[in-house]
């Protein structure tokens, strides 16, 4: 394939490079796990990844608008406090799915939250997010000052043996965000949102209702960590308050290696999915490898570092060619 | 009607001191007792000394625009910190080949992240933020469950106690750091190139500024900044453990946002950055006194951090 082509291509499609890096990962991850492709470790393996994946899509939506959320592990880590506090181990389903719902509320309100800020009154959103980061995961401790609770184990049950033909359940989550983002990506406030994201100030002159499209990326982001937040309790079926914060950089740069744009207005949201799953992989494989505990955590950074210096390498070996 | 202008750091600093005045105030506070009011508000710019000199290098990036952050800041003040901790031993002698070391160490890890930042065309964000990722996993290889080490008597005596009229010596070498700063913001070649890189990148490559090299230069001494960051603070705090510099992180770049350094660049100062320090260190060390649990100490910090940049931080209207 020439060089223009693969361009071309690469412009059409943003995530071919994490696709092709996924593969990798897989493969390997095959190898060092024999098990790998049986059914039930296949399930396993995208039960946890769920929640990353899920934070990612919304971390990409904001990004696309131009902005940046630092708020979402503290939206998450809300969600899970509430889940855990208010339902409790011997809680009914009922008293779950109710819980579920205001855990959607709370997390549309912190995100109609950082919108604000944003949107209408123009802060700098990386400030911003950070500061109500920290309003979040001070409501949450302040709900479960202790790690502790829990929801009923019959709905973590649910969400660890729910295989509906045999498929995995956060295959069917992932295959719904992605149909809604087809339909809204082909709307109008799809093309909205990416002029916004390429350039607001000249979208605000061509009539793009730049505040209410920024204003909607963050509510997108927030109701996003929401569900991460609900899939995060049903997979560890506990509460803590300190849940969120390893995931919101991960986010970040799952949604990078995925592809899009950190400048915004370039991408997409199937990327970031891809990364999220690429990230969870690249940890799943070291514990495999064998290596050595202390070295865990340097080899998987210096792997995300390469996945991430790639592209602009191999552009840089093209450059020479020509 | 006519606006009132204050700039951004003499409003931190006036907010400093009303914030100190009123927090005398307190069940627990100063009350009219001047001496220690004295040692109280000379004890807050002290701390303020670490987060100010950690947030030197990220003044930096940030200036320089086109997204410009260090978010691998903390982890260079911790494995720095560690190193200097192993080097010194507790020996005199060892303090200035350490500094060396800590300004060399810090410079590199800089000149790795402009290079990817740079060359590679990887966002600042996510680049530092992968770095942080390595340099925390060499200080846990380093590391290895412990260090053994000490710092040096001399660095106790300059940095952690007073050296002339009861002034701590780190505020003295945060003053002389300062001058430094602002002679490198506004009196050198490299300063007035930031700010140029800063407004706006092709303008500047067309009056002849070597933008990738500034670039290098730039993001190479906010490492080495954060290096001797990492030096003062162990030589505060007199020990070492991995986390050391990651509670400095997003702090250096509230202080810097605080100080009224545009985060989109080319416009800003260290000054600034010095006055959001304090404020930043104030409040924080002021919701400690009040004996407030963990959970109401951060929604107030955060409530506090959005008040202070809705007065000054926000951007452009998009309709000009």
């Amino acid at each position: 394939m020439n060089r223009r082509r693969w361009n071309q291509l690469l412009l059409r499609y943003p995530f071919l490079f994490a696709l092709i890096l996924l593969s990798v990962a897989i493969l390997v991850n095959a190898i060092l796990q024999p098990t790998f492709f049986t059914r039930e470790s296949l399930n396993n393996n995208m039960r946890v990844f769920l929640p990353l994946m899920i934070l990612a899509v919304g971390q990409a939506v904001v990004i696309l608008g131009g902005g940046i959320d630092i708020s979402v592990g503290g939206i998450l880590s809300i969600v899970n406090t509430i889940l855990a506090t208010q339902v409790g181990l011997n809680g009914s389903p009922e008293k779950m799915w109710i819980y579920v719902g205001l855990s959607l509320l709370a997390g549309l309100a912190a995100g109609s939250l950082n919108g604000f800020f944003v949107s209408v009154l123009r802060l700098q959103p990386i400030i911003t997010t950070y500061a109500t980061s920290f309003l979040f995961f001070g409501i949450a401790l302040y709900i479960l000052p202790n790690p502790g609770g829990g929801i009923p184990q019959a709905i973590s049950g649910l969400y660890r043996n729910t295989t509906p033909l045999g498929i995995p359940l956060a295959i069917y989550v992932i295959v719904l965000i992605l149909l809604g983002w087809y339909y809204l990506r082909h709307s109008r406030y799809g093309r909205y949102l990416y002029a916004v994201g390429g350039k607001a100030e000249a979208a605000y002159e061509t009539g793009v209702p730049v505040v209410g499209i920024q204003f909607s990326t963050y509510v997108i982001s927030g109701l996003m960590a929401a569900i991460a937040g609900i899939a995060m309790s049903m997979l560890t079926g506990s509460g803590n308050a300190d849940i969120g914060s390893a995931m919101t950089l991960n986010s970040v740069t799952a949604v990078v290696i995925g592809g899009t744009a950190f400048s915004g207005g370039v991408g997409g949201i199937a990327g970031p999915i891809i990364g999220a799953m690429t990230l969870q992989m690249i940890m799943n494989i070291i514990s495999f490898a064998n290596i050595d505990t202390w070295w865990q955590t340097f080899v998987n950074a210096l792997i995300i570092v390469i996945a991430l210096a790639l592209p602009g390498l191999l552009n840089l070996i093209q450059g020479r060619k020509k | 009607m006519k606006k009132l202008r204050i700039s951004p750091p003499a409003a931190a600093l006036i907010l400093a001191v009303t914030l100190f005045l009123l927090s005398g105030l307190l069940p627990n506070g100063f009350g009219s007792d001047m001496s220690i009011a004295r040692a109280q508000a000379t004890n807050i710019v002290r701390l303020a000394v670490f987060l100010g000199v950690i947030a030197a290098g990220q003044t930096l990036v940030i200036i320089s625009g086109s997204e410009g952050i260090d978010l691998s800041a903390g982890s260079v003040v911790t494995l720095t910190a560690i190193l200097a901790y192993v080097m010194i031993k507790g020996n005199d002698s060892m303090v200035l080949p350490a500094i060396g070391v800590v300004i060399l160490v810090g410079a590199l890890i800089g000149l790795v992240n402009g290079i990817g930042i740079t060359y590679l065309k990887i966002s600042p964000f996510v680049m530092t933020l992968g770095m942080a990722g390595v340099v925390k996993g060499l200080i846990i290889i380093l590391n290895h469950g412990n260090v053994s080490g000490k710092v040096a008597p001399i660095m106790t005596s300059i940095i952690a106690r007073p050296v002339v009229f009861g002034i701590p010596g780190a505020i003295l070498i945060w003053v002389v750091f300062g001058l430094f700063m602002w002679f490198l913001l506004e009196r050198t070649p490299f300063g007035r190139n930031l700010f140029a890189i800063g407004v706006n990148r092709i303008t500047s490559t067309l009056s002849g500024i070597h933008v990738p090299r500034m670039n290098l230069a730039t993001y190479s001494l906010a490492g080495a900044l954060a290096g001797i960051g990492g030096f003062l603070l162990v030589g505060n705090t007199g020990v070492v453990f991995i986390s050391l510099g990651d509670p400095y992180l997003f702090p250096s770049i509230a202080a810097v946002a605080v100080g009224g350094t545009l985060l989109s660049g080319g416009k800003g100062s260290y000054w600034g950055t010095m006055s959001g320090a304090i404020v930043l260190t104030l409040i924080t060390s002021l919701l400690t006194t009040m004996q407030m649990p963990e959970s109401v100490r951060r929604m107030v910090l955060g409530g506090t951090l959005l008040m202070l940049i809705s007065i000054y931080g926000r951007q452009r209207a998009l309709r000009q």
